[in-house]
């Protein structure tokens, strides 16, 4: 039977060598050059990029709540590399507080090739992210709304091109208003009396977010009375009668009982007006899919409507809704700055079949091509035609000047009106004064 | 014979005694270096980084040069929220601190009374401080206080007749300070317990025999003639340790109140501590001057607290002192 090899206790001949050297210098820093050595290595592969002529893109999303959309984007990816053996994507589908993030990486020098967001005038005077005219050619540049391309333009140049397009309004139940014998609102008080008529025990008339619409009315309302915030020549224009008087409708809202807040989901998901928390519900066009299959055709949509009797704004009061959604940016100091061009030209200028594809089989957003908005049959009948109608006539975006300081100041001005009852004329008007001194110190 | 000469044996010893100085120099920068280097690289260039940011004009970037001098500290200064903000931290500070006290000392009595299961009571006070922070706001803003009429508090209200209350939201009662001071203590209570538990056996057994051979009675007097002043150290230590970590809030208003940049954001300015402002400020907002800055103020002003709490509780000071 074969001695069973023993292992070396204290004294054993076999660790002399070890004890007479129980510290070698030069093994020691020969074996911390190699690690340091190969860290570093590690890292740079990591980040990065070409290994074997293959350059490896970053791309970074928000998390989109409707199913099947990290799928879809992962495949186009996959689908490109099919195309461009020597491309590959690496698709980070970021869950959590996205723009944070975002800021904090492309401050820090980390940030991906590719990223969604819309573009401001920071991020272009610190090389951030780099100019993408030559994405879109004249011919097709014809076919994207020139609004869209205004809300990427800063200084002449485009810097985002639109991955989908956003829209918002008022999802109601036609069945709780006529049980009330009510008519869809068509002017803010109106909307105000449906909303308390239709409150009836633990079902609230209207769901504007669980802060009682602080944050998704601040823009809505005053545009719905007539205001606007920094106008296409860098003026600020909201400190108006208009624009007060929006916010005192805000505050005599929630002073209202009819208001749902505390629901166990925001604004933008529609599950309290599936679930018949609410008779109507602020919310996006993206949650259509899912209220048509919940409801059926027990719902319709409409824009906030016109806060009449408003004046002193530079416009007559309008229904309102929002233009948002989100861009490809690319990063102007990534070291594949041509490559992430050429993708996203790939993806979102080019490739009109993934454009419908992600714009319209999971949530519904607009199509950004006029071409493929146009050809897109879901959205051309019922509820999703009447929001994209919506759109296109009241629409409205902030200007890319708009900063967080300015949205802060305006945001927390506006909690002090609803919450506090404080002065609507005093906090606006300090709102848009410090909004002016932002913008100065903004544009140098 | 050749002899050694007394001055030769004493340079050899010399320089064997150098050698040996030099090995142990050279382990001792081994040893250290690692950590000496993690604090440079992870603790002191960061801060003097955002010293120098403070008096920078940085947005959207953290390159430093763009000097304003003391701009960024006179507009964290001039902020109306700012300093709403450190009212809301003194507001939360006030609640937390005296009711970790007296519920960890509490549960910390009964626990170490407790003949059978002593081992399992305690281990179930202190296993809710190994939970997240963001964990437990959640469960306490989806589930426990949930607004509406199925929210688990409300269903315990009801039982009463008591109409669903909006925990989290407007109103003229702020019920959200609730939902914010119990989730902390929730969770900190059971370390705080232990802490009074190893406080509590430090205490001899015989002061207490003593007392009832005086006549004292087991309760309230012995409590307080014997536990509680035997209990000093431990209870400085806990209000100490508590009032840093309050003033220190951010995981639980951040998340039950606000929770990310896409979520309705205006119940958030409700009760905004420093730290989500500077948060907001800085990396919502890309004003990392700015932020700095404010991280500074902030730092004073928790230095001139301890400091003055150190003087008032005679945290540091040895017996003889006292």
């Amino acid at each position: 039977m074969a001695k069973q090899q023993q292992a070396p206790i204290i004294g054993d001949p076999r660790l002399a060598g070890w004890r007479r050297h129980p510290l070698d210098r030069r093994a020691f820093i020969r074996t911390l050059t190699f690690a340091a050595g190969a860290v570093y290595a590690g890292s740079r592969q990591a980040q990065g990029t070409v290994a074997q002529g293959t350059t490896t893109l970053t791309q970074w999303y928000h998390q989109y709540g409707e199913a099947g959309t990290e799928d879809a984007v992962r495949r186009y990816a996959q689908e490109y590399t099919e195309a461009n053996p020597n491309v590959e994507v690496e698709v980070n589908w970021t869950v959590g507080d996205y723009p944070t993030i975002l800021n904090t990486a492309l401050v820090g020098g980390q940030a991906p090739d590719l990223f969604e967001s819309s573009p401001n005038l920071d991020w272009v005077r610190n090389g951030l992210i780099a100019p993408l005219d030559d994405l879109i050619p004249e011919d097709i540049r014809a076919d994207f709304n020139p609004r869209e391309l205004a809300t990427n333009t800063i200084e002449g140049q485009l810097y985002g091109v639109k991955i989908v397009v956003d829209t918002g309004g008022i999802y109601y139940r036609p069945s709780y208003l006529e049980q009330a014998g009510l008519q869809p609102p068509t002017n803010v008080d109106e909307l105000i009396a449906a909303a308390t008529a239709l409150t009836d025990g633990p079902v609230k008339g209207l769901f504007l977010g669980n802060d009682g619409g602080i944050s998704s009315m601040q823009q809505i309302m005053p545009w719905a009375a007539g205001s606007d915030f920094i106008t296409a020549d860098n003026q600020v224009v909201f400190d108006n009668p208009a624009t007060i008087l929006a916010y005192e409708k805000l505050r005599e809202l929630n002073q209202t009982d009819a208001l749902l807040v505390g629901a166990p989901t925001d604004w933008f998901q529609p599950d309290s007006l599936i679930q018949g928390l609410v008779a109507m519900q602020w919310g996006g066009l993206w949650a259509m899919p899912q209220v048509t299959e919940e409801l059926e055709d027990d719902f319709g949509f409409i824009a906030f409507p016109p806060l009449a009797g408003a004046s002193g704004g530079p416009a007559q009061p309008t229904p309102a809704t929002f233009l948002g959604g989100w861009s490809q940016l690319v990063n102007a100091k990534s070291p594949n700055l041509d490559a992430a061009k050429a993708y996203a030209k790939y993806l979102w200028v080019d490739n009109t079949e993934a454009q419908r594809d992600f714009n319209l089989s999971y949530g519904f957003h607009v199509p950004p091509r006029i071409s493929v908005a146009q050809a897109a049959e879901p959205l051309q009948s019922g509820p999703p035609a009447e929001a994209v109608n919506i759109l296109n006539q009241y629409g409205r975006s902030l200007s890319p000047l708009w900063t967080g300081a300015m949205g802060a100041a305006l945001g927390d001005a506006v909690t002090r009106i609803v919450r506090e009852g404080a002065d609507a004329t005093a906090e606006v008007t300090a709102a848009a004064e410090t909004t002016r001194q932002e913008l100065q110190r903004l544009l140098g | 014979m050749a002899t050694t000469t007394l001055p030769a044996r004493a340079a050899r010893r010399s320089a064997a005694a150098r050698r040996r100085d030099r090995s142990a120099t050279f382990a001792f920068w081994v040893l250290m270096s690692p950590m000496v280097v993690g604090l440079l690289l992870f603790t002191v260039i960061p801060i003097v980084w955002g010293l120098l940011l403070s008096f920078t004009d940085a947005r959207s970037q953290i390159t430093v040069g763009d000097w304003i001098g003391f701009e960024n500290y006179q507009w964290v200064l001039g902020q109306q929220e700012f300093l709403r903000s450190l009212r809301t931290i003194l507001v939360f500070t006030v609640f937390i601190v005296p009711l970790t006290f007296a519920v960890s000392l509490g549960l910390a009595l009964l626990v170490d009374r407790a003949g059978w299961g002593r081992g399992i009571f305690r281990t179930a006070f202190f296993i809710p401080t190994a939970i997240s922070y963001v964990v437990a706001s959640l469960v306490w803003k989806l589930g426990l206080f949930n607004s509406l009429p199925y929210g688990v508090a409300n269903l315990g209200l009801s039982n009463f007749g008591i109409d669903p209350i909006v925990w989290i939201g407007p109103g003229d009662i702020p019920w959200y300070w609730v939902v914010l001071v119990t989730v902390r203590l929730w969770l900190q209570v059971g370390f705080y317990m232990i802490i009074f538990i190893a406080g509590l056996q430090e205490i001899p057994k015989d002061l207490y025999e003593s007392a009832f051979v005086d006549g004292g009675r087991p309760g309230w007097t012995t409590f307080r003639t014997i536990t509680l002043p035997l209990l000093r150290n431990t209870s400085i230590a806990v209000i100490v340790l508590s009032l840093i970590n309050a003033f220190q809030a951010f995981d639980e208003f951040y998340n039950v109140l606000g929770g990310g940049s896409f979520a309705s954001g205006g119940n958030l300015s409700l009760a905004r501590p420093p730290l989500v402002w500077l948060y907001q400020t800085a990396f919502g907002g890309q004003e990392y001057g700015r932020g700095s800055a404010g991280a500074f103020i902030l730092t004073a002003l928790i230095i001139a607290v301890t400091l003055i709490q150190g003087r008032v509780l005679g945290f540091g000071r040895s017996s003889a002192e006292k």
